[in-house]
C-alpha cells in the first residue's frame, strides 16, 4: 500500500469497498473517453496504492478504469541518454532491470526499495506517483532525475517533475488525465536512500541524489526529498554546497549535506519527530551522495 | 520409561500436511448452508454515553436480516456479564455487557451487531447505522488514572483502581537502610498487541430440534469457553458445543471469552440460521486483548560485591476499561516472579491494578513474568554499571545456587529445579563473552558501539496447581486402543501450533509400542474431548502430556492384566519392555498392545472381573509450577549516526528439562525470541489522550518481519523437574520472556560510553539519536 | 456485474455475476473453495493471501477478481498436494518451517516467487524477499532455512529446470 496510514483519516474497517462500475478500455483513447464519461471515474493500473484506500473507504470511485489492457504503456526504452519508461511498468520490472542500474541508479534503488516482492510484482511507476503519497519514494527520485510527465488527455501534454507533485496524494493530472509515460535522462551517478518506517517501510526520509561528476569531483548534484514534507523538494543548498567537493571526501560531503530540510515544515508522528526527521536528513542524504559518487 | 526411539527425535511435525496444502479448515474456512454474515458497529469514541442508535435504515438495506444494539440484547434476556476468573479478595468487578448498554468505554467497544447475507452488504450497512453519543472525559495515562479527580471509567466505582495487592517479606526497610548501594529506576514495560496472523472469528450455529449451540471460534480453550458461554446464553452446557477449528496462533489473545463470541451464538440462536463473524485486522488491534502496560517504579539495594539485599516495587498495571478472562490476574505474576532467579530475602512489592478508557490488558506470551524479568534483568545491569562490576559477575553472586532446590522464594514459590550458573556459563561459552568484550572495547576506538546483553530468567509455567490458579489448572488425556490396533489419543489441550498432535503421538509410540502412523491426537471439539483446560501458560506438555503419560500407564496395566491372562502367568511378572509386553524370565512370550486391544475388544479371553476394551481417561493436576530457566546473550551494535540498532548476534542457552522433540522445542524458541525482542525493539501500542488508537493497523504496529530478526543460536541444558512424571518444563513463553532484557541490556551496555542509563522500551532510533545527543559521533571516548 | 474466465491452478472458471468490487481472495475463497488462500490483514500488509498470478506473486486482497480476468491464478492447492509435495512444502515441513500454518501458505507462494528470481538466493537475500509475509510464530528461522533447502532440493533436481515450470506442472 502506498499510503501512509496517519496521513488520512480512516473511515472503514479496512477490507470491503464501496461498488463501482468496471471497465477495461484497450486503447489510451478508450481509456480517456471513458474517464471522462464516468461517474466519479479513477484510474486503476497496478491498484497498490489505490485498492488499499477503497477498501479502507477513503477513495470510493464510482468508476475504475483498468489500464492493463493497454499493454503498451509497459516499457522502458532507451534512445541515446534518453529514457522513457511506460507509466504501466511494475516495480519489479524495473527492479530487475540491470541496464537501468547502471544508467538511473536512483530509481533502481527505489524501485528495488518499495513495498515488498508482491507489491512491486503489481504496482507501477505511474500509479505510485499519480498517488503522489508523501512518503513515497518515487517522486523525491523524479525530482532528481528532472523527469518529465507525459499526459494524454484532450490534448497531451508535460509536466516537468517540479510542476507535478502538488501536494499530499495531489497532483498537476487534471480529472480527465491519464499519466502515460516518464522521460529523463540518464543519470549513471546516481543514488537514492531511504530510512524507513518499521512498520509500513514507506521512507521517514528518503533521498534522491544526481550527481554530475568530473572525475572524482562533484560538479553539479540534484539532490531531493520525500517523507518530510507535502510534496518532495530539492534541497538546494545542499546542492550549492556540494559543488567541488571530492567524491571520497565524506567529511566534506557530511559538511555540505548539513541543513538538507531547511526552510521546510517538516512533519512528525509516533515513529519519528520532525526533528529527528530533519536531522536524518542529512545523514541520509550524505549517505545518498555517497552512494551515488560511484559508479553502479 | 521404556527406551526411546521416538522421544527426543527430530520427528517431523504430523499436522503440517494438511497445513503447507491449503487444507487446513481454520474458522474463516467453515461454510455452512443458510450461513449468514455479522458485523459489528463499534464506538469510535474512548468514553461516551450512547444517547440513540438509528438502525432503521441498516435493517431496510437489501440482504439486512437483522440489526441489534446492546439494549435489544438486555430486553431480549442477554444480561449476564463477561466472565472474569480470578481469587482476588477485593476486587472490583463491573458489569462488562457483550454489547455497550448506555455507555462505551473504549475505541472499538462494540454498539451493535448487524447480521446480512454477505459480508460485503454487512459492511455496506454498517454505514447506515447512526449512533449519537455524548462524549464524557476519558482517561488514558495511567498514572494520572490513579489520582483523585481523575475521569472515572466506571463511574458507579468512585475509583478507577480496581484492586491493590501489597506483599512484603523478610526486612526490606532494614536492607534498605544497611545497604552499600541503592539503585532506584523506573521501567516502563508498554503496552503490546498479540497480533496473531489469523485474528479472531466465529461462527455459530443452532440446532433447533436439539436446542443445542454449536460454536466454532478461534479459541485456545474451547472447554472454559463452553461452559462460560452456557453461564451468558443461560443455556444447559450440554446444550452448548465448542470447537476450537485449525487456529492460526493465539499467544494468550485467544485465551478469553469474548464479546464477539457471545453475541455471535446468540444471533445464531434468535435467527435459527448458522451466523459468522470474521474479525478484520483493524478491529482486532481495537478489540482483541492488549498485553503489558505497566509502570514499575522499582528500587534496588546492594552490597559494595553486588550482593542484593532488598528488592521494592510499585507495579501499576493498566487493566484496560474492563475485566477480561485474566486481566487482574496477570499483573500478580509479575509481583511473584520479581525475584527471578536470585536469592533476594527481603522485598517489598505492590501491584495496583487500575482501570483507563483503552482495550483491555490480559494474557499475551508470557503473561506477567515478562515484566518481572525485564525489571529484575534491567536493575541487575543497574547495579552492576553503578558498582563497576560485570554484569555476569553481579549474576554469579546472587543466583539461587543448584543444592538449594526445591528453592522457596521471599515472594512464596517454590521453584521445583535449576542451576542457573550452568546455563550462563555455556551461553557465555558459546558467545565467547570474553572476546565480545575484548571486540567491544576495540571497536570503541573506532568510534564503533558495540553491546552484550545479558538476561538470566527463571520464569513460571506448566500453568498449574489448581489452588494457584483463577480456575482449574489439571488437564486430562483418553487414550483408546481400537480393535484394528490404532489408537486414538483425546487430549484436553488445545494446541494451535505448538505440535502435540506430533510430540504426544511420540509418546504413544515409544510408550505403547504403536507405530506412529498409527495414532491420531484429537482435539479441540467438546463434543468429542472430555473436558480440558487448553493450552496456556506453557503447559501443554506439562499438564496435558504428563496426562496422557498416567493414560499410557493405565492402558499399559491393563494390557499386562490382559496378556498375563492369556499366558496363564501372574501379572506381576509381566511388563512393558520397548513398548511390548513380556515376561523376562520368558522371551516366548511377547504381546503387542495392539493385540491385548484386540483381545479387549473380543471380550472373550479376559480375566474375571477384567471389562472389557482397552481405553482410559486420566488427569493430572500438577503439584506445582515448573520453573524453566536459561540465558539469553544478544549482541548489537548501534548506529550511532541514526540511533538504529542491529543484532550482530543472538545466543540462547534454555532449560525447559526433558525434551520431546527438540525441533519443536527450538521452533517455541525462535518464535519467542522473535517477540521479546520486538517488544525490545519495534511493538508499543499508542493511545492518544482521547483515547484514539495510533497504531491501529498493521502499517502502524510494527511487527517484525524477516529482515527485522536475526539468526538464533540455540543450546540447551537439562535439569528434569519432579513435578510431573515426565520431567518436562515449558517452553511456550520462556523465549519471549527471556530475550527482551537481553536486547534492551544490550543495547544500554552499547551506549555506555554515552553516560546513557536506561531508555523505555521499544527501541526506537529516535530515542537512541536521541540519547547519544546531537553531535555525538566522534566525540566520545572509549 | 462482471464476467471472470480465469485459470486458476490449471483449471479454467468462467463466473458470472462477478462484483467488480470483489475482491481476489474473496474469490477464491468464496466463490471456488480454495480456502488455503488466508487473510492476515486488511492493509497488504501481511502477506498471508499471496498467490501467483501469471507465475508471479501478488497480495489477493489487494487486487479485484475482474483484474484477474484472462490471467492464471496459482493457490497452494495448485502448488502440490499432500501426495506430491512441491519442494517448497516439502522444505517447510522437514525444516519445521511452521507453527501455527496460517502464514505458511502465503509464505510459501512467496518463497515460490523469490527462488524464480534467485535460484541460490543468501540468507539476506531470503529475508529481503519476504519482507512481504509476516509470521508471528517462527521468528523466521527456520522458514529461512526451509527456502534455502528448497533451492538446494531444486537445484539437485535436473528437470524440471525453474521453479517457474515447477508451478505450471503443479499447476496441471
Amino acid at each position: 500500500m502506498e499510503s501512509d496510514g496517519s496521513t488520512f483519516e480512516r473511515e472503514g474497517d479496512g477490507m470491503i469497498p464501496t461498488t463501482f462500475n468496471y471497465f477495461r478500455p484497450h486503447s489510451i483513447e478508450e481509456a480517456l473517453l471513458l474517464l471522462r464519461q464516468g461517474e466519479a471515474a479513477k484510474i486503476l493500473a497496478g491498484g497498490q496504492s489505490l485498492i488499499p484506500m477503497m477498501k479502507l473507504r477513503v477513495a470510493e470511485p464510482k468508476t475504475l478504469i483498468d489500464l492493463q489492457g493497454v499493454p503498451e504503456l509497459a516499457h522502458v526504452t532507451w534512445a541515446g541518454g534518453h529514457c522513457t519508461v511506460g507509466s504501466l511498468t511494475s516495480h519489479a520490472t524495473l527492479a530487475a532491470d540491470a541496464d537501468l542500474r547502471q544508467k538511473a541508479g536512483a530509481l533502481w534503488d527505489a524501485a528495488n526499495g518499495l513495498g515488498d516482492p508482491q507489491v512491486r510484482n503489481l504496482g507501477t511507476i505511474g500509479g505510485a506517483c499519480a498517488h503522489a503519497d508523501p512518503s513515497g519514494d518515487y517522486p523525491a527520485v523524479m525530482l532528481a532525475l528532472d523527469a518529465c510527465f507525459i499526459v494524454a488527455g484532450e490534448k497531451t501534454r508535460e509536466v516537468a517533475a517540479a510542476e507535478f507533485f502538488k501536494g499530499t496524494f495531489e497532483t498537476a493530472l487534471g480529472a480527465g488525465e491519464i499519466l502515460t509515460k516518464i522521460t529523463f535522462d540518464a543519470a549513471p551517478r546516481s543514488a537514492y536512500v531511504k530510512l524507513e518506517h518499521a512498520a509500513s517501510h514507506y521512507a521517514l526520509v528518503g533521498v534522491a541524489v544526481v550527481l554530475v561528476m568530473s572525475r572524482d569531483t562533484i560538479e553539479d548534484a540534484r539532490i531531493a526529498i520525500t517523507g518530510l514534507a507535502d510534496v518532495p523538494f530539492r534541497a538546494s543548498g545542499v546542492e550549492r554546497s556540494l559543488r567541488g567537493v571530492k567524491g571520497n571526501n565524506v567529511a566534506a560531503i557530511k559538511s555540505a549535506c548539513a541543513g538538507a530540510a531547511a526552510g521546510q515544515d517538516v512533519r512528525g508522528d509516533i515513529q519519528a519527530s520532525s526533528a529527528y526527521r530533519t536531522a536524518m536528513a542529512d545523514i541520509v542524504a550524505a549517505r545518498a551522495v555517497r552512494v551515488a559518487t560511484d559508479p553502479r | 520409561m521404556a527406551p526411546s526411539a521416538m522421544v527426543g527425535a527430530r520427528i517431523r511435525r504430523r499436522e503440517d500436511p494438511r497445513l503447507i496444502t491449503g487444507r487446513a479448515t481454520y474458522v474463516d474456512d467453515v461454510k455452512l448452508v443458510g450461513m449468514v454474515h455479522a458485523a459489528f458497529i463499534r464506538s469510535p469514541y474512548a468514553h461516551a454515553k450512547i444517547l440513540r442508535l438509528q438502525m432503521a435504515k441498516a435493517k431496510a438495506h437489501p440482504g439486512v436480516l437483522a440489526v441489534f444494539s446492546g439494549a435489544d440484547l438486555h430486553a431480549a434476556g442477554m444480561t449476564a456479564s463477561l466472565p472474569v476468573a480470578h481469587k482476588l479478595p477485593d476486587l472490583k468487578t463491573p458489569p462488562h455487557y457483550p454489547l455497550a448498554v448506555d455507555e462505551v468505554r473504549f475505541v472499538g467497544e462494540a454498539v451493535a451487531v448487524i447480521v446480512a447475507s454477505d459480508p460485503y452488504v454487512a459492511r455496506d450497512a454498517a454505514e447506515l447505522v447512526e449512533v449519537e453519543y455524548d462524549e464524557l472525559p476519558v482517561v488514558v495515562d495511567l498514572e494520572k488514572a490513579t489520582t483523585s479527580g481523575a475521569p472515572l471509567v466506571h463511574a458507579a466505582l468512585g475509583t478507577n483502581v480496581a484492586y491493590a495487592m501489597p506483599f512484603k517479606a523478610g526486612d526490606p526497610d532494614g536492607a534498605f537502610a544497611s545497604a552499600d548501594v541503592v539503585v532506584e529506576r523506573r521501567l516502563i514495560n508498554q503496552r503490546l498487541a498479540p497480533v496473531p496472523i489469523e485474528t479472531r472469528g466465529v461462527v455459530a450455529q443452532w440446532d433447533a430440534g436439539a436446542g443445542r449451540v454449536t460454536i466454532h471460534s478461534s479459541t485456545q480453550i474451547p472447554h472454559l469457553l463452553r461452559t462460560q458461554l452456557s453461564l451468558v446464553l443461560g443455556l444447559a452446557e450440554n446444550k452448548v458445543r465448542a470447537i476450537a477449528p485449525e487456529v492460526g496462533g493465539g499467544f494468550g489473545s485467544k485465551l478469553n471469552v469474548y464479546a464477539e463470541e457471545a453475541v455471535v451464538a446468540w444471533l445464531a440462536m434468535r435467527l435459527g440460521r448458522p451466523v459468522k463473524w470474521s474479525e478484520t485486522r483493524s478491529e482486532c488491534f481495537q478489540a482483541m486483548i492488549h498485553g503489558r502496560d505497566q509502570i514499575d517504579d522499582c528500587e534496588i539495594a546492594a552490597k559494595r560485591d553486588g550482593t542484593i539485599t532488598g528488592l521494592r516495587v510499585r507495579i501499576l498495571a493498566n487493566l484496560g476499561a474492563y475485566h477480561q478472562l485474566l486481566t487482574p490476574v496477570i499483573p500478580t505474576l509479575t509481583l511473584l516472579m520479581a525475584p527471578g532467579c536470585y536469592r533476594i530475602a527481603n522485598v517489598d512489592i505492590e501491584v495496583k491494578g487500575v482501570f483507563t478508557n483503552t482495550m483491555s490488558t490480559d494474557a499475551y506470551r508470557g503473561a506477567g513474568r515478562p515484566e518481572a524479568t525485564y525489571l529484575i534483568e534491567r536493575l541487575m545491569d543497574l547495579v552492576a554499571r553503578k558498582l563497576e562490576l560485570d554484569p555476569a559477575d553481579v549474576r554469579r553472586r546472587n543466583f539461587i545456587e543448584p543444592s538449594a532446590f526445591p528453592f522457596t522464594t521471599s515472594t512464596g514459590l517454590t521453584y521445583d529445579s535449576g542451576d542457573y550458573a550452568n546455563t550462563m556459563e555455556k551461553a557465555l561459552q558459546l558467545a565467547d563473552y570474553r572476546g565480545l568484550r575484548t571486540r567491544q572495547a576495540a571497536l570503541r576506538k573506532e568510534g564503533r558501539f558495540l553491546g552484550i546483553g545479558l538476561s538470566t530468567y527463571v520464569e513460571v509455567c506448566g500453568m498449574g496447581p489448581s489452588a494457584a490458579m483463577p480456575a482449574a489448572g489439571w488437564d486430562s488425556a483418553t487414550i483408546r486402543v481400537e480393535p484394528t490396533g490404532s489408537v486414538t489419543v483425546l487430549t484436553g489441550i488445545s494446541p494451535h501450533g505448538q505440535g502435540e498432535e506430533t510430540t504426544f503421538a511420540q509418546l504413544v509410540a515409544d510408550e505403547l509400542g504403536i507405530p506412529i502412523d498409527n495414532i491420531a491426537v484429537v482435539h479441540g471439539d467438546t463434543d468429542i474431548v472430555q473436558y480440558g483446560v487448553g493450552t496456556f501458560g506453557s503447559r501443554g506438555t506439562a499438564v496435558g502430556g504428563s496426562a496422557l503419560k498416567l493414560a499410557i500407564e493405565t492402558i499399559q496395566a491393563k494390557a499386562i492384566r490382559i496378556a498375563a491372562h492369556q499366558w496363564e502367568a501372574n501379572p506381576d511378572d509381566v511388563e512393558y519392555r520397548d513398548g511390548k509386553i513380556g515376561v523376562p524370565t520368558d522371551p516366548s512370550k511377547s504381546m503387542t498392545t495392539a493385540e491385548a486391544g484386540f483381545l479387549a475388544f473380543m471380550g472373550d479371553k479376559l480375566p474375571p472381573g477384567l471389562e472389557p476394551g482397552l481405553d482410559a481417561t486420566r488427569r493430572f493436576e500438577p503439584p506445582n509450577f515448573v520453573y524453566p530457566f536459561g540465558t539469553h546473550v544478544c549482541v548489537v551494535e548501534i548506529d550511532s549516526e541514526t540511533g538504529q540498532v542491529k543484532i550482530v548476534r543472538y545466543v540462547a542457552v534454555d532449560d525447559c528439562g526433558k525434551v520431546l522433540n527438540p525441533m519443536i522445542v527450538e521452533g517455541q524458541v525462535h518464535g519467542g525470541i522473535a517477540q521479546g525482542m520486538a517488544q525490545a525493539l519495534y511493538e508499543e501500542v499508542v493511545y492518544d489522550e482521547y483515547g484514539q488508537l495510533l497504531t491501529g493497523t498493521l502499517m502502524d504496529y510494527a511487527i517484525p518481519h524477516a529482515e527485522q530478526v536475526p539468526h538464533f543460536e540455540l543450546d540447551r541444558t537439562v535439569t528434569e523437574t519432579t513435578v510431573n512424571p515426565l520431567g518436562v518444563k515449558g517452553v511456550g513463553e520462556a523465549g519471549t520472556i527471556g530475550s527482551t532484557p537481553a536486547v534492551v541490556n544490550a543495547v544500554m551496555d552499547a551506549l555506555a560510553p554515552f553516560g546513557v542509563e536506561h531508555i523505555d522500551m521499544p527501541l526506537r532510533p529516535e530515542k537512541l539519536w536521541k540519547a547519544m545527543g546531537p553531535r555525538s559521533n566522534g566525540k566520545v571516548t572509549a | 456485474m462482471a464476467r471472470v474466465e480465469v485459470e486458476v491452478n490449471g483449471t479454467r472458471h468462467e463466473l458470472e455475476g462477478v462484483e467488480p468490487r470483489l475482491l481476489l481472495v474473496h474469490f477464491l475463497r468464496e466463490r471456488l473453495g480454495l480456502t488455503g488462500t488466508h487473510i492476515g490483514c486488511d492493509t497488504s500488509s501481511c502477506g498471508a493471501c499471496t498467490v501467483l498470478l501469471d507465475g508471479k506473486s501478488v497480495k489477493s486482497c489487494t487486487m479485484f477478481a475482474v483484474q484477474a480476468d484472462g490471467r492464471a491464478v496459482t493457490t497452494i492447492e495448485g502448488l502440490g498436494s499432500s501426495a506430491e509435495l512441491h519442494p517448497m512444502q516439502e522444505a517447510f515441513w522437514a525444516q519445521h518451517g511452521l507453527q501455527c500454518g496460517f502464514c505458511t501458505t502465503g509464505m510459501i507462494m512467496s518463497a515460490v516467487d523469490l527462488l524464480r528470481r534467485i535460484p541460490n538466493p543468501s540468507e539476506g537475500e531470503i529475508r529481503a524477499g519476504l519482507e512481504g509475509n509476516l509470521c508471528r510464530c517462527t521468528g523466521y528461522e527456520n522458514i529461512v532455512a526451509a527456502v534455502r533447502a528448497a533451492a538446494a532440493a531444486l537445484a539437485a533436481m535436473e528437470t524440471p529446470k525453474t521453479i517457474g515450470e515447477l508451478v505450471e506442472v503443479g499447476g496441471r
